[in-house]
């Protein structure tokens, strides 16, 4: 019954034995700081400029405040990068996210009625590529963002292999 | 079978019989424009007033001469271009007099058929058609059709879309409906009396308007709260008696057979096997007497009443109809969340529970009017597992299961744990469910 089933997945069939986690690879991080700094950054020196000219130079320590929101979007960026993760088993596909807000997805292969590979311009100067999922029910949230487009392809065949070879109705 | 009777279509060259519609199609919109100007009477008196006296009988009779035969052509134009043709695996419909429309609706799509009768519909003998299909924003309809041609058509779309060839889809006809359930219109009056959306409502429509002439004084803020409210009030008790009276749930081969109204019938038919999701609502004040309502979540439809009221056996024995192998988890069977939920969700959380049965996935909400949503795990999308930063430090967690219906069922305030696990085990239950289930052509 298990066709397809691949050999470096830990998970055989049963299920019981734990996944293979997979983490994103870091090119996600660092576009999403990049994009944090570049933005904070731009709107501090606008901060501190606008106000250093207008309401005197005490003011413009007030610029400082983007900075400190872009050290702590740093720490939570870092944080929330490390919590995604996916794991593709025999029979679904795992997905776990968030580190305040935890949120984990089991998306069953014979469920799924479309893969998606989508990649923005930012994303692909980056060399990033994200998976959606969707399956009939729309709050169905399966998306795994930042991976390699090698990656990202692969799973898509993956996917939509073993979803033919599992495939049901409604 | 099937393949046989490809053969002969091709052979035969294309006997695909295209039909029209009723011939009466065209005059179900001749209110409209009758409608429009009664509304702009309405909207503006005074100007309506003003224009009626400055209308010569001569120009009112060359504007009737001029549009009603344009109006005319138009509903006879429209009804001319529209064609419906029944083939092996689909039904067509080409319509648009301007702006072409073909719809083809793949019968193994279809979800449900639904012959309904307005009132003066029934007065002209002609019924509409309706197609609940996947993935279609809005209902296909065939409006209208003779009634007998109706009903033999929805017979001839589910044994067709059920598999039967076909050459014997015709044969098969209507098949006989066993009556399962009929709910007497006396239940269905003390039902609505006991209903608090009923009270509240007509609460609303006596006390709102003599509140707002207190303080406004003015005739049109009170007319303009007023009406709606009481239409409101009237919809949800007359209208809801007016549509749910005679609710009759018979079975036939060919799905579950739902017949209702008093001035406009309905008659729906739900193919087995397309309910993705059950939910038994328990108002407060039924609860003495053991009564529940009975809704379903179907794809693609929007009907969602099973049985509006009965006693709880008798509901259930419907619902062991709709979803086989399943019977209805006691409300003892249900687990509750830990304690310290209260903390998450105050006084609720004791409405909440759940039940993970052979078959089922049942999730239990709500205190006063208590809903308890069942999922075959044959039906379940997928599964995920939802934690905010105050239940992480509660060790609570939610588990959600989305079906094929658009609809979420939600196991709220699990222990983190348990939650996990169940995530994992509702995951193999859906997997191992679906390997059995019926095929998309139940009778082939």
């Amino acid at each position: 019954m298990e066709t397809g089933s691949p050999q470096d997945t830990g998970a055989r069939g049963d299920g019981t034995t734990e996944p293979v986690w997979r983490g994103l690879p870091p090119g996600l991080l660092r576009m999403r700081r990049l994009l944090l700094v570049v933005w904070l950054g731009l709107l501090a020196l606008a901060l501190g400029v606008l106000l250093g000219l207008f309401a005197g130079p005490a003011w413009a320590a007030f610029a400082l405040l983007p900075l400190a929101l872009a050290a702590w979007g740093w720490v939570l960026l870092g944080r929330n990068w490390r919590s995604w993760r996916y794991a593709e088993r025999a029979d679904d596909l795992l997905i776990s996210r968030g580190v305040l807000w935890r949120e984990e997805t089991v998306v069953p292969y014979g469920r799924m009625q479309l893969v998606e590979v989508t990649s923005g311009p930012v994303e692909r100067h980056f060399g990033l590529a994200s998976v959606q999922l969707h399956t009939a029910a729309a709050a169905t949230d399966a998306t795994i963002p930042g991976l390699d487009p090698a990656e990202a392809e692969r799973l898509r065949d993956r996917l939509t292999e073993l979803g033919e070879a599992r495939s049901a109705g409604l | 079978m099937t393949a046989q009777g490809v053969d002969d279509a091709v052979l035969k060259g294309n006997p695909v019989a295209e039909r029209r519609l009723h011939p009466v199609t065209p005059l179900r919109r001749a209110w409209a424009p009758v409608a429009v100007v009664i509304g702009w009477a309405l909207h503006d008196p005074d100007q309506a007033q003003r224009q009626l006296t400055r209308l010569t009988t001569t120009a009112l009779l060359i504007g009737l001469a001029v549009l009603v035969p344009v109006a005319a052509l138009y509903g006879f134009l429209s009804w001319w271009f529209t064609h419906f043709a029944v083939t092996e695996s689909e039904l067509r419909i080409r319509t648009g007099l301007l702006f072409r429309r073909t719809a083809h609706i793949r019968l193994e799509r279809v979800q449900a058929i639904d012959v309904t009768q307005p009132l003066l519909a029934r007065v002209a003998g002609v019924a509409k058609l309706k197609l609940d299909v996947i993935g279609a924003d809005k209902k296909d309809e065939l409006a209208f059709l003779g009634e007998r041609e109706a009903r033999a058509l929805r017979a001839e779309l589910l044994a067709r879309a059920a598999g039967f060839a076909p050459e014997t889809a015709h044969e098969v006809g209507e098949a006989p409906a066993r009556e399962l359930l009929r709910t007497p219109p006396f239940q269905l009056a003390i039902s609505l009396v006991l209903t608090g959306s009923t009270w509240g409502a007509l609460a609303a429509a006596l006390v709102v308007p003599p509140v707002l002439w207190l303080a406004t004084h003015s005739v049109w803020t009170v007319l303009a709260t007023g009406v709606p409210l009481l239409g409101a009030a009237a919809t949800s008790s007359v209208g809801r008696f007016v549509g749910e009276y005679d609710w009759t749930v018979g079975e036939s081969p060919d799905g579950l057979r739902i017949d209702h109204g008093l001035l406009d019938r309905t008659h729906e038919t739900v193919p087995p096997g397309r309910v993705q999701a059950v939910r038994i609502v328990e108002p407060l004040l039924w609860r003495r007497r053991g009564w529940v309502r009975v809704e379903l979540d179907v794809a693609g439809s929007s009907n969602s009443v099973l049985v509006p009221v009965a006693p709880r056996e008798l509901a259930e024995a419907v619902v062991a109809r709709v979803l086989p192998d399943v019977s209805v988890p006691e409300a003892a069977a249900l687990s509750r969340p830990p304690r310290r939920a209260w903390r998450c969700v105050p006084v609720w959380w004791r409405g909440y529970g759940l039940a993970v049965t052979e078959a089922v996935f049942a999730a239990r909400h709500g205190l006063l009017r208590r809903r308890l949503t069942l999922v075959p795990h044959a039906k379940v999308q997928s599964v995920r597992l939802t934690q905010g930063p105050w239940k992480g430090l509660w060790r609570l967690a939610d588990v959600h299961v989305d079906t094929g219906a658009d609809k979420t069922v939600t196991a709220r305030l699990r222990d983190a744990q348990e939650a996990q696990e169940l995530l994992r085990a509702q995951a193999e239950r859906s997997r191992t469910g679906r390997r059995d289930a019926p095929p998309d052509r139940w009778m082939a």
